[in-house]
């Protein structure tokens, strides 16, 4: 707001509350000459006549109460073009007061947990349920309100951890976050290779293969797939390769969808919930998340 | 600032040919001074006053399974009326007791006037306790009056101190208890003395403080004359055969002072003595042999003095008393009359409604959250998954058991739990994942129901009705 606007709006504000009592003070007496001469005013309805009897004088007051109020709430809060007021309200000062309040209650519930260690708080019902409050706000989107994944989002209520499942690697894959990374193989592998290695992965998982498909695609896997997913195909958690044994699928489990991954590749990211989350609450959803696969 | 000014400049060049005065409009209303009157309806007025102030008063001190019976908890937003608790969800039900009032309250009118005003308005009930309070230091009317033209001397700074004093107090005590109804009023009084109340239960117990002394000791017949609605527009509800005090013209006119037992027909003079006690006990300060005048509020101080002189004066009572406009004309009164029978039905209909509505309603309240990010999952099998949160509100005051159930399709399987338990007046989120086979949906979306009992002995049922969403049947 320039000055110009600034004097315009404190001009109008004061003409408006100067010209209201103007007003009030101009009509609230009239000439004897102009007074009608009857008792009523001449309104007629219904045969019901409306007497000219004068307001009580508390109803005068209340307008000049009204004048009053508006002054003081400009004097107390910003009104007056730029003119802040005394009080130094504003909206972001209001909800930056609101959060503090809010966090004032609430920050003391999360934080007697915080030095409970997670495998105990994982058995405190009132902990997984804040828990569970906080999973279904924040987690909801990838992993589901019930946590048991999506495709490309993994299932958190198995057995089946891409980056361990213990309470402190779980907990480092929430405040953290983890990016895992399936390379493509369409260009080193050819069209064959890659369904005998499908047939191969497929019968890792108990599937119904071809077997000398599988026992070729065995050779290409143990040059090539062992680097991060093992020699016996179980996956290693500190790349976030998952286990090909468990015919848990975190993309897809049919054979094109295993084409798929291994000719396309795949990539993966939990995003860091550390900063959004603070330590205390991500403490809390680690529990909860803990919670449901170690009853 | 600069109109006023005109104003005069107007006025004084008209000075010269005109001779002016200016007439304020607005004026002090003159102050009334209600006589006490005894009688039959004064009586019922005492009877009303202490059975309504008395269930005000005493109310929110009742007890029921050892807390307040009538506790209206904002901030927990749940009122609990003896064994009944109601939430933000039953608002519908204090939206039909609402309707079921003004209904009632148009009945009433309809048939028996402004009855309301005259026995049980708030307004009306602490107005008459004030009154008593205010006889009680200052005497009756006429020693009111000369107190008041009195100048301000010992005496009469003692009397207003007095009366003012104990108005407060009064005053405060109703305002103590309107906040009791909402914050339990033991620990209120307790809070009171200990001087240790939050801001906010102090500034309620002010305002409403402020406001009984203000109203009913101030403002009185000005909140009936230019405040209330009701005053305004009850006339809508009257016709010929509503009850109204009305002053019997044909045989009170023409009114004139009397000897008692002198023969004032002869003399040309009807029955009304023209004592002005009609007027001196009216708490509105209107004349009732004007006619009928919407200051009127139906209080019958009016009936009960006048028919006190006509007692001592030996003539028949009721020179004032309740009629109808067709009675005054000499016709028969209709109570009942197509409007009085339509308001009956609606009035009867609607607490009929309310009560069958209180009596089949759970204490029970299921949200249910489809998960927005996927529309549906497809598992290896060929089932379609949807996840859901259920938001499980126990609104009862116990803890109860509870089977979940999804009914709707041909099979559904639940992958969560299906029995839990709540505590009262705790809400749980039940996150939960619904597996239907594909031939079992009709296409993308499809109507489910989870069906939630109560594990007690009335096993009662709450149905929330979802979608489940699938694919399209003609793209698989």
């Amino acid at each position: 707001m320039n000055e110009f606007w600034n004097w315009w709006v404190i001009v109008i504000v004061a003409i408006n509350i100067l010209g209201c009592w103007a007003l009030l003070y101009w009509t609230r007496k009239i000439k004897e000459s102009e007074v009608a001469d009857s008792e009523t005013t001449g309104h007629v309805y219904d045969g019901i006549e409306e007497y000219n009897n004068p307001l009580p004088r508390w109803w005068l007051n209340m307008f000049y109460i009204t004048l009053v109020f508006g002054v003081v709430y400009l004097i107390l809060y910003p009104g007056l073009g730029k003119f802040q007021g005394v009080l130094n309200w504003s909206q972001e000062s209001q909800l930056e007061e609101e959060v503090a309040a809010a966090k004032a209650t609430y920050q003391p519930l999360f934080d007697k947990y915080m030095n409970v260690p997670i495998e105990e708080l994982a058995k405190v019902k009132q902990a997984t349920e804040m828990g569970k409050r906080i999973f279904v706000n924040t987690c909801f989107g990838c992993h589901g309100s019930d946590a048991r994944g999506n495709p490309g989002y993994p299932n958190l209520t198995d057995k089946d951890w891409l980056w361990g499942g213990s309470p402190d690697q779980i907990k480092h894959s929430i405040v953290s976050g983890r990016v895992g990374a399936m390379p493509p193989f369409g260009e080193s592998l050819t069209a064959d290779q890659i369904d005998e290695l499908v047939q191969y992965v497929g019968k890792l998982s108990g599937h119904q293969v071809d077997e000398t498909k599988a026992a070729a695609g065995k050779s290409t896997f143990d040059t090539q797939c062992f680097v991060c997913h093992g020699n016996d195909g179980k996956g290693n958690i500190a790349l976030g390769a998952p286990n090909l044994t468990d015919n848990i699928w975190l993309y897809s489990g049919s054979s094109s969808g295993i084409a798929k991954t291994i000719r396309e590749g795949r990539n993966g990211e939990m995003p860091a919930h550390g900063e959004i989350l603070g330590e205390a609450r991500s403490h809390l959803v680690s529990a909860y998340v803990y919670s449901l696969s170690n009853k | 600032m600069f109109l006023a000014p005109l104003y005069r400049v107007n006025a004084m060049s008209e000075k010269q040919s005109d001779t002016y005065v200016i007439r304020d409009l607005y004026a002090k209303p003159d102050k009334i001074y209600p006589r006490q009157v005894h009688g039959i309806f004064a009586r019922l007025r005492i009877l009303t006053v202490f059975l309504l102030l008395g269930f005000y008063y005493l109310a929110p001190w009742a007890t029921w399974d050892g807390r307040q019976a009538i506790l209206l908890d904002l901030p927990a937003r749940q009122f609990h009326l003896f064994g009944i608790t109601f939430w933000p969800q039953d608002f519908v039900y204090l939206t039909l007791l609402l309707v079921i009032c003004a209904v009632g309250l148009f009945l009433f009118t309809a048939v028996a006037g402004r009855i309301w005003c005259g026995y049980a308005c708030p307004q009306t009930v602490w107005t008459q306790t004030f009154m008593w309070i205010e006889e009680f230091v200052e005497g009756n009317r006429n020693k009111r009056m000369k107190l008041d033209k009195k100048p301000w001397g010992p005496e009469k700074v003692f009397k207003k101190t007095a009366k003012h004093t104990l108005w407060v107090i009064f005053a405060l005590f109703t305002g103590y208890t309107f906040v009791g109804y909402f914050s339990p009023i033991r620990e209120l009084w307790d809070g009171i003395l200990t001087l240790s109340l939050g801001p906010w239960e102090w500034f309620w117990i002010g305002l409403y403080s402020l406001a009984t002394y203000g109203n009913a000791g101030r403002l009185r017949e000005q909140v009936c004359l230019h405040m209330c609605p009701y005053a305004r527009f009850q006339s809508a509800m009257f016709d010929n055969d509503t009850l109204i005090i009305s002053y019997d013209e044909k045989r009170g006119e023409s009114r004139g002072r009397r000897k008692k037992n002198s023969d004032y027909k002869t003399k040309g003079l009807g029955d009304c003595i023209d004592c002005n006690q009609c007027v001196h006990v009216c708490p509105t300060g209107i004349d009732i042999r004007d006619g009928l005048q919407y200051e009127c509020i139906a209080c019958a101080a009016c009936i009960d003095v006048c028919d006190n002189v006509m007692d001592q004066m030996g003539y028949p009572k009721g020179l004032i008393k309740y009629t109808t406009e067709h009675a005054e004309k000499g016709k028969q009164t209709q109570v009942f009359r197509p409007r009085t029978f339509l308001y009956i039905a609606l009035f009867a209909g609607l607490i009929a409604t309310f009560l069958f509505l209180i009596a089949t309603r759970t204490p029970l309240n299921v949200n249910v959250i489809r998960d927005r990010s996927t529309l549906f999952t497809e598992t290896f099998d060929g089932s379609i998954e949807n996840t859901y949160q259920l938001k499980i509100l126990n609104m009862s005051q116990v803890t109860n058991q509870y089977r979940l159930e999804v009914e709707g399709v041909g099979e559904s399987q639940i992958k969560g739990e299906t029995e839990f338990t709540i505590a009262a007046g705790e809400v749980l989120t039940v996150p939960l994942r619904v597996k239907i086979a594909q031939n079992f949906l009709n296409g993308r979306s499809n109507d489910i129901y989870f069906k939630i009992t109560t594990k007690n002995d009335s096993q009662e049922t709450h149905i929330a009705k979802a979608k489940f969403l699938g694919p399209d049947k003609a793209r698989r």
